[in-house]
């Protein structure tokens, strides 16, 4: 029982991370462009493709990886520079109903090219099978590199943005639009630059979350709303709330699953109060933590 | 063009249409016109909410499907003869519209209630996001509540039934739609001449107005948002009598994505906008839907373009200029 909780929130710990390589471009782009994008969901699609189709081509699980962020990216690239850059200035309204628009394109375009069926990635021999961690515990060795990875991203994410000069120019972006380009910083560049790097790590997290579980269309958009209710627990805009808000609801998802059926059979006899329960949690969460707190846990006012 | 006058040409047009097609015995295109009544009435409910009030809830699903799960549900247990309810007082199953429809407004109702409870502490990007999560929320309630068809969802073997009605041939089925249409469209004009549809209209361009004039903004944007729900939930009943089958497909995000989209095609905040953005879809759905498997990619390109360009729809194009007094 406890080994299998200390799996559970290790697996609660890895979709967390994998979140929050979603939560972290979504809430950039809305922080420093005041953009709510919805595409972002056919971004980790297009990582995911990328990545499955790399791989059949090579056979090399690293450079698909790669491929996964670097199409991503320069597909984030592209769909800035035709379309987005046309939207911060426009409502919300405008910038949901257009990048929905994108999701259409984005998902039928991708089933014209590669069908209907899913396409699998295959975890790599080198990090299949379990590992062996303290206290006996068993545990699939590539979860685990999910989570290093997602934790090594985020701190460089962080690194990135108080210790280079772009972050800063990012800090600056989320404070003062207009100061900075009066300092003679290129705002449409940066901007440019931080949805391509919003998009990159979607990217990456669709080729890794497309190997646990299959690359297939339509798979980008449950993420995505996902990745909006941790970002409105952790706060839109803020880095480290979206980090706080991807664990949290990493854990509560995966634990309530694991844990709401069993407690539910123990009540009442059957496990249908505790499943359904266990779908609706993190929304309860969310739900709750705006009574409280109708910014997000971290979030600053809008 | 008046917008009253293209209004009132819009209705006559689509009952002419079906009355054409009943004429030359085209049932499907019966069937279509229903389909686009439908998603009409789902539309002139997002509207109040989105076009009248300024809340962007990419959330109406939730209304929508619970709607048909309303109608699913009874069905259900009226055709197994099993009640829902026997213990102190016995509830059955039934399939009178009369009762399914109550209903299903009550319930969307009431779930706009507590939803437009939750969402209006925030606004902005936050209650897009949230509306669009709790939608969410109801579809996976809907995937994994077992008792009712979990993923497979509910067959309604007949169609319910309506007193006077023969619900079960298209013609009076399409009848029967269209009076509800038309009666929504009548409340929604007569909501928007009250004080209370002038002042909601004054909420999104200057909320403090609003405020200073002595009306709740919060208050009128709730009202509304239950309206809205309730609306939607009615169009969702409609839908589930019209395919005699409920799934939570119904709940799904991009149900909430189209109702949006008949009304921006149409034209946002205006009475017959969701009407013309209703048929439209419709059209194009059989038209590049005929024309290639993958007509949504067109779809999509449209909608940027008209989101891009072309700010007003279809009615934006068509009629003089925008006035709410000559609705």
């Amino acid at each position: 029982m406890t080994l299998l909780l200390i799996e559970q929130i290790l697996n609660g710990l890895q979709l967390g991370v994998m979140l929050f390589l979603m939560a972290a471009g979504l809430t950039l782009v809305f922080g420093v462009m005041g953009l709510i994008n919805l595409a972002h969901g056919s971004l980790f699609m297009v990582g995911a493709f990328a990545a499955a189709f790399i791989a059949n081509l090579t056979g090399s699980y690293l450079l698909a990886l790669i491929a996964s962020a670097v199409v991503a990216a320069f597909a984030g690239i592209l769909i800035e520079v035709l379309v987005i850059r046309r939207l911060y200035t426009r409502d919300h309204l405008d910038q949901v109903l257009a990048t929905f628009a994108l999701i259409l394109i984005f998902s039928e375009g991708t089933r014209m090219i590669f069908g209907s069926f899913p396409l699998y990635l295959n975890i790599p021999d080198v990090l299949a099978g379990p590992i062996s961690l303290p206290f006996g515990i068993e545990y699939p060795l590539f979860r685990l590199v999910l989570i290093v990875i997602g934790l090594a991203v985020a701190a460089g994410l962080y690194a990135l943005i108080t210790r280079t000069r772009i972050g800063i120019q990012i800090q600056a972006g989320e404070s003062d639009r207009e100061m900075i380009s009066a300092l003679g910083i290129n705002i449409s560049v940066l901007y440019t630059i931080v949805f391509a790097l919003g998009a990159g790590l979607a990217g990456l997290a669709g080729a890794l979350v497309g190997t646990l579980q299959s690359v297939e269309v339509g798979m980008g958009e449950p993420v995505l709303i996902t990745a909006f209710v941790v970002i409105v627990i952790g706060g839109i805009g803020s880095i480290q709330g979206a980090l706080l808000g991807a664990i949290l609801v990493g854990l509560v998802q995966t634990l309530g699953a694991y844990l709401l059926p069993i407690w539910s059979v123990a009540l009442l006899g059957s496990q249908d109060v505790g499943s359904i329960l266990s779908s609706m949690l993190i929304y309860i969460l969310m739900a709750l933590i705006l009574l409280v707190k109708p910014k997000g846990l971290l979030g600053s006012a809008a | 063009m008046t917008e009253r006058n293209f209004t009132i040409l819009i209705w006559f047009l689509l009952l002419a249409f079906v009355l054409f097609a009943n004429q030359i015995g085209e049932i499907y295109w019966i069937t279509l016109a229903t389909r686009a009544a439908i998603f009409a009435i789902a539309g002139i409910g997002l509207n109040l909410a989105l076009g009248n009030g300024g809340m962007i809830s990419f959330g109406h699903a939730a209304y929508f499907g619970l709607g048909g799960y309303a109608v699913g549900i009874l069905a259900t247990h009226a055709q197994n003869y099993t009640p829902i309810y026997d213990g102190l007082f016995l509830l059955e199953g039934t399939q009178s519209m009369l009762i399914t429809w109550s209903l299903a407004v009550l319930l969307g109702g009431l779930a706009a209630l507590v939803i437009g409870l939750l969402c209006l502490r925030t606004d902005g990007a936050y209650f897009i996001m949230i509306t669009l999560a709790f939608g969410q929320m109801f579809y996976y309630f809907a995937i994994t509540w077992n008792a009712y068809g979990g993923e497979d969802g509910m067959s309604i073997y007949v169609r319910g039934g309506f007193p006077g009605v023969n619900t079960l041939a298209p013609m009076p089925f399409f009848l029967l739609s269209f009076a509800v249409l038309t009666v929504v469209l009548l409340v929604i004009r007569m909501v928007n001449n009250s004080p209370f549809g002038l002042a909601l209209n004054a909420v999104p361009h200057s909320p403090a107005r609003v405020e200073t004039v002595g009306i709740s903004t919060k208050n009128l944007k709730l009202i509304a948002f239950v309206i809205s729900g309730m609306i939607t939930a009615l169009a969702g009943a409609l839908f589930a009598d019209l395919n005699r089958y409920v799934s939570p497909a119904m709940f799904s995000w991009t149900i909430s994505g189209e109702i949006m989209i008949f009304v921006i095609l149409g034209g946002v905040a205006r009475l017959i906008g969701p009407v013309v953005g209703a048929i439209v879809f419709v059209a194009l759905e059989e038209i590049l839907g005929g024309l290639s498997e993958f007509w949504h990619i067109y779809l999509g390109l449209l909608l940027l373009i008209i989101v891009l360009f072309a700010k007003g729809g279809v009615t934006g194009a068509l009629v003089k200029k925008r006035s709410v007094a000559d609705v």
